[in-house]
């Protein structure tokens, strides 16, 4: 069994441990640190932060795995009715810096029916390699035969690294086949990069709403599975020249079943712009007052090419539908720009937002916690200010 | 019907606040909580039991005073109560914990449907429901919005997109993970706050679960934490005052290159 022990020769008292534990699992006690077992998880990030070696964690006992096996950085490209879905070219655009460090190729893996013509597509965005598997069942997302036709590709190919997106399919299908293959598995990465010598991917993630980052490894395991938040990393450029070797896989009709059935799809965001994938974002809160504040923001959304958000007030107060809501228990958003009318901020809402490139917050209240995170602030009504806005972005961007 | 909700004890994010001195988390007087996402997890497996029949089994893996956690599940209307506690359990991450709650839910064993917030507010992975079920391997439907129709036949759910919904049927038993759009939970009943003081919630250490032990805890877990740090809080930058239109004027001019 793992178990941490602080080594009190070595201890200087220097509380360095203290500060790093997120679980409040260390205090001092005659000038040495001393960890509380009942708090703590063994994350190990004492240990880490120790600069006298004083903390160890007896981690893993029995010989290391023998890893070669396993080599090349994946992307698991996602298709929605045959298009590729844009957060898959910031992958493509990450893997490639990733596998170049590594010295292995860049392999893109696409599921779905009729597919074949998309291969250009995936080779022109930089992969060195595409892993096809293309069936009638793998139209549309199903976890069943999502996960079996993705495990098998992994458990014959071992490709060292696989990234995928924080979507809903991404996250539901990856979780899975992580699980199934004993791969490590981090999820929501802000970071990634390669520690050369031990080839393990740092994977740096924030938790507790943002308010700590983790750098996580997989040291013994393989692959080593990410998914990768929207609009954090780079797009690949296009190459027209580069010409991806293709691997074409078919499998018995078994892998492709499914327990579950999808009955239908529908679509039912207002505009045209998804919410996560949006460079733009003009959010409104209970400043707005009403339906109206809202057909407000959405007339400077619609004038800026972006997508409408809310705060949970405004949805809870029926302004707006759910799929709008930014924040803890809405979605977490990473636009360039963030205008958020009428909201106050708490902590609830910046959770969803704060990594936002730039924040402008229209507030009554000076006081207001959003004001604090803006890039611009503005004290005053946001339904002045909103309507003054959206003529002068029409005047500047020769919109009538 | 059977249904077993999962949830988590996680620190109150209201709570949490940045020492401005070290910069590292105040965690002094930080209240402990259901994962705002499992309190949705709980009123939908309540709905389906005053809907079907049957009952509800809260399920927790956690440190002793987790305890606590399933006494409100309790007042909120679950039936039974099992904490997942032992010190074999620490260091788990999301593969370790699935592992762990599945052979659980093996050990309750009579369930037709286990339910799940989409993820805990603390960790935020989303990756312990998916892991749950590919362990059990059973069918999942994750971040369901609606529950259309259930019976011991199957049921039919709302499945929440980035566009919009799908609408997906499955055979039970089955996974859940749900959105905050599903319900609103209700309030704990008086009835419900006393069987919660007298509740006496099941105890399993590693040793009741047919469990490998090389697969729990931190050896079961193939990631590790290499460091945490803080990052730097986001200040806030310039302040912009005037009229409505000058503002508006200066604001545009500022984020014009944005824009464009």
């Amino acid at each position: 069994m793992a178990s941490i022990t602080i080594l009190l020769d070595q201890c200087t008292g220097c509380t360095l441990c203290l500060k790093a534990c997120p679980f409040g699992a260390v205090h001092m006690a005659n000038k040495k640190a001393v960890i509380d077992m009942a708090k703590c998880t063994l994350c190990g990030a004492c240990a880490g932060a120790c600069k006298f070696g004083a903390i160890e964690l007896k981690d893993l006992s029995g010989p290391k795995r023998d890893l070669s096996a396993y080599k090349d950085v994946w992307v698991f490209c996602e298709q929605k009715k045959g298009h590729i879905q844009s957060i898959s070219f910031e992958l493509l655009g990450e893997g490639k810096k990733l596998a170049s460090k590594l010295g292995v190729k860049l392999c893109a893996v696409i599921l779905g029916s009729g597919i074949e013509p998309k291969i250009a597509e995936l080779s022109e965005r930089g992969a060195d390699k595409v892993y096809l598997v293309d069936h009638p069942a793998l139209q549309f997302y199903q976890d069943d035969p999502y996960t079996e036709a993705l495990v098998k590709l992994v458990e014959e190919y071992k490709p060292e690294i696989v990234l995928c997106g924080a979507t809903t399919i991404g996250r539901s299908l990856i979780s899975r086949v992580a699980i199934r293959t004993g791969a490590g598995l981090t999820a929501d990465c802000t970071g990634l990069d390669i520690d050369g010598k031990e080839r393990l991917l740092l994977q740096t993630r924030p938790a507790f709403g943002g308010n700590i980052m983790a750098t996580i490894v997989t040291p013994r395991h393989r692959p080593q599975m990410a998914t990768v938040r929207h609009k954090v990393m780079q797009e690949a450029g296009i190459d027209k020249g580069n010409k991806a070797e293709v691997v074409r896989k078919t499998y018995p009709e078994e892998v492709f079943k499914s327990r579950t059935r999808l009955i239908e799809t529908v679509e039912e965001i207002s505009e045209t712009i998804n919410l996560s994938e949006a460079d733009i974002i003009v959010a409104g809160g209970r400043g707005l007052g009403g339906n109206e504040g809202f057909a407000m923001i959405g007339e400077l959304a619609k004038v800026l090419n972006g997508a409408v958000g809310a705060s949970r007030s405004a949805v809870d107060a029926g302004w707006i539908p759910y799929s709008h809501q930014v924040g803890q228990t809405g979605k977490t958003v990473v636009p360039k720009l963030y205008i958020a009318c009428g909201i106050s901020g708490q902590i609830q809402h910046l959770i969803g937002m704060q990594s936002s490139k730039v924040i402008v917050a229209i507030n009554k209240d000076p006081d207001a916690p959003i004001l604090k995170v803006a890039t611009y602030g503005i004290v005053g009504d946001a339904l002045e200010i909103v309507p003054a806005l959206t003529r002068e972005f029409r005047r500047l961007l020769g919109k009538k | 019907m059977n249904i077993i909700v999962c949830i988590k004890q996680v620190p109150n994010t209201t709570d949490v606040r940045i020492d401005p001195v070290t910069n590292t988390l105040i965690r002094d007087g930080v209240e402990s909580v259901i994962n705002p996402f499992d309190a949705y997890a709980i009123e939908e497996a309540v709905r389906i039991k005053e809907r079907c029949g049957g009952k509800v089994t809260a399920l927790t893996m956690g440190p002793p005073q987790a305890e606590t956690a399933l006494r409100e599940a309790i007042s909120l209307g679950c039936d039974e109560a099992v904490l997942v506690s032992d010190r074999k359990f620490a260091g788990s991450d999301t593969w370790a914990t699935s592992y762990t709650l599945a052979a659980a839910i093996r050990k309750i064993g009579d369930f037709d449907v286990v339910l799940c917030g989409k993820q805990a507010s603390d960790g935020d992975t989303a990756q312990v429901g998916p892991g749950i079920s590919a362990h059990l391997d059973i069918p999942q439907v994750t971040y369901i919005k609606k529950i259309l129709q259930i019976s011991a036949q199957g049921a039919r759910v709302e499945r929440m997109t980035e566009e919009g919904y799908d609408e997906v049927e499955t055979p039970l038993p089955c996974l859940f993970t749900v959105v905050k759009e599903i319900n609103t939970p209700r309030m704990p009943s008086l009835k419900g706050m006393m069987r919660a003081k007298s509740a006496k919630p099941v105890k399993w250490t590693a040793a009741d679960l047919e469990a490998d032990p090389a697969a729990l805890g931190l050896e079961g877990s193939p990631t590790r934490v290499l460091k945490i740090f803080t990052p730097v809080p986001r200040k806030g930058g310039e302040m912009l005052s005037g009229s409505a239109a000058d503002v508006s004027k200066e604001l545009a001019e500022l984020l014009k290159d944005m824009v464009v």
